[in-house]
C-alpha cells in the first residue's frame, strides 16, 4: 500500500492507494500519527478512492486515528470508499461513529 | 463442478494478499458475483491474518489453505499449527481481541461469519487451529 500526505492548513489529507491489510496497517498508523504530532494536525481526511481492498485491520487503523483526532478536538472524515471497503466499514458500525462522504 | 487446490506458505504478512488473491482466482471458476467474490477474499484475509499474527505470534510457521468447489459451494479451510485458542466462543465474539496490539479490532471472526454462509472453528491449545467456511454462490444467475 502507498500513501500520499497533503496539508490544508491544520488538516491532513491521507490518500491511500492499494490494499489495506495487516501487512501495512502498522506503517500507515505510524506515519499518520507522526504527522499529526509533528505538524499540530487537528483534522484528518482519509481518502480511500484508490483502496481496492480492506479487511478488519483497516477498522483498527480508522478507529485508532479517530481517537487521536477526537482527543485533539478535531474532525475526521473518510471519503470515497469502494463497495468492498464500505461493506467492512458498515459491518463494524463505523458509520454510526465517524463521518463518511 | 468439483475441484480443489491446496497451498502452503510461511507465516509472512506479505502472503496475506497472495492467499486471498489465490482463493479469489480459484472461486472465479464458478458463476459468481463481484460482491460474492469480494466477500470470499475478505473472509480469507481474516482467517489467514489470524493464522499468521495469532497462531504463529512471534514465531515462523506454515499456513495451509485448501479451497474446494462442490456444485456451487466454495469451502475454504485455513490451518495453522500454532498456539491454538483456549476459549473459541469468547474468541469469536464481536470486538473481542486476545491480542495485546491495541489496534486489532476484534472483528475478524465477525467478518468471516457475516460474509460467508457457515463458519466452523476447531482449535486446541499448543496444537493449532483449523477454520472452515463455506459460501454458496451464483444464485443470481439462476433463471
Ligand atoms: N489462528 C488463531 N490462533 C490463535 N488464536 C487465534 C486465531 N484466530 C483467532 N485467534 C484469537 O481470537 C481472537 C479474535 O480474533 P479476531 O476476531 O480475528 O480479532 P482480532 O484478530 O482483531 O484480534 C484473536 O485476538 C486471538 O486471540
Ligand atoms: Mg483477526
Amino acid at each position: 500500500m502507498e500513501m500520499r500526505l497533503e496539508y490544508l492548513g491544520s488538516t491532513l489529507v491521507a490518500k491511500l492507494d492499494g490494499e489495506l491489510d495487516q501487512s501495512c496497517a502498522a506503517e500507515i498508523r505510524e506515519r499518520i500519527d507522526n504527522e499529526i504530532n509533528l505538524h499540530g494536525i487537528t483534522n484528518l481526511v482519509m481518502d480511500f478512492n484508490n483502496v481496492s481492498f480492506m479487511d478488519s485491520s483497516g477498522i483498527g487503523v480508522l478507529i485508532g486515528r479517530y481517537k487521536q483526532i477526537k482527543a485533539r478536538g478535531g474532525k475526521m472524515l473518510v471519503i470515497r470508499t469502494q463497495p468492498q471497503v464500505d461493506k467492512v466499514i458498515e459491518l463494524a458500525g463505523l458509520k454510526r461513529i465517524m463521518d463518511f462522504d | 463442478m468439483e475441484n480443489y487446490i491446496k497451498i502452503e506458505f510461511p507465516s509472512k504478512s506479505c502472503n496475506e494478499a497472495f492467499a486471498r488473491a489465490a482463493a479469489g482466482a480459484f472461486a472465479s471458476q464458478l458463476d459468481i458475483t463481484v460482491e460474492e467474490l469480494a466477500d470470499i477474499k475478505t473472509a480469507v484475509s481474516e482467517a489467514i491474518t489470524n493464522a499468521i499474527v495469532h497462531g504463529y505470534a512471534g514465531i515462523r510457521g506454515v499456513v495451509e489453505m485448501q479451497c474446494r468447489i462442490s456444485g456451487r459451494t466454495i469451502e475454504i479451510t485455513v490451518i495453522d499449527k500454532g498456539r491454538g485458542i483456549a476459549d473459541i466462543a469468547l474468541a469469536m465474539q464481536p470486538l473481542y481481541s486476545g491480542s495485546d496490539d491495541e489496534e486489532r479490532s476484534g472483528m475478524g471472526f465477525t467478518v468471516m461469519q457475516s460474509f460467508m454462509d457457515t463458519l466452523h472453528v476447531e482449535s486446541q491449545v499448543g496444537v493449532g487451529t483449523t477454520v472452515t467456511m463455506t459460501k454458496k454462490v451464483g444464485a443470481i444467475f439462476d433463471d
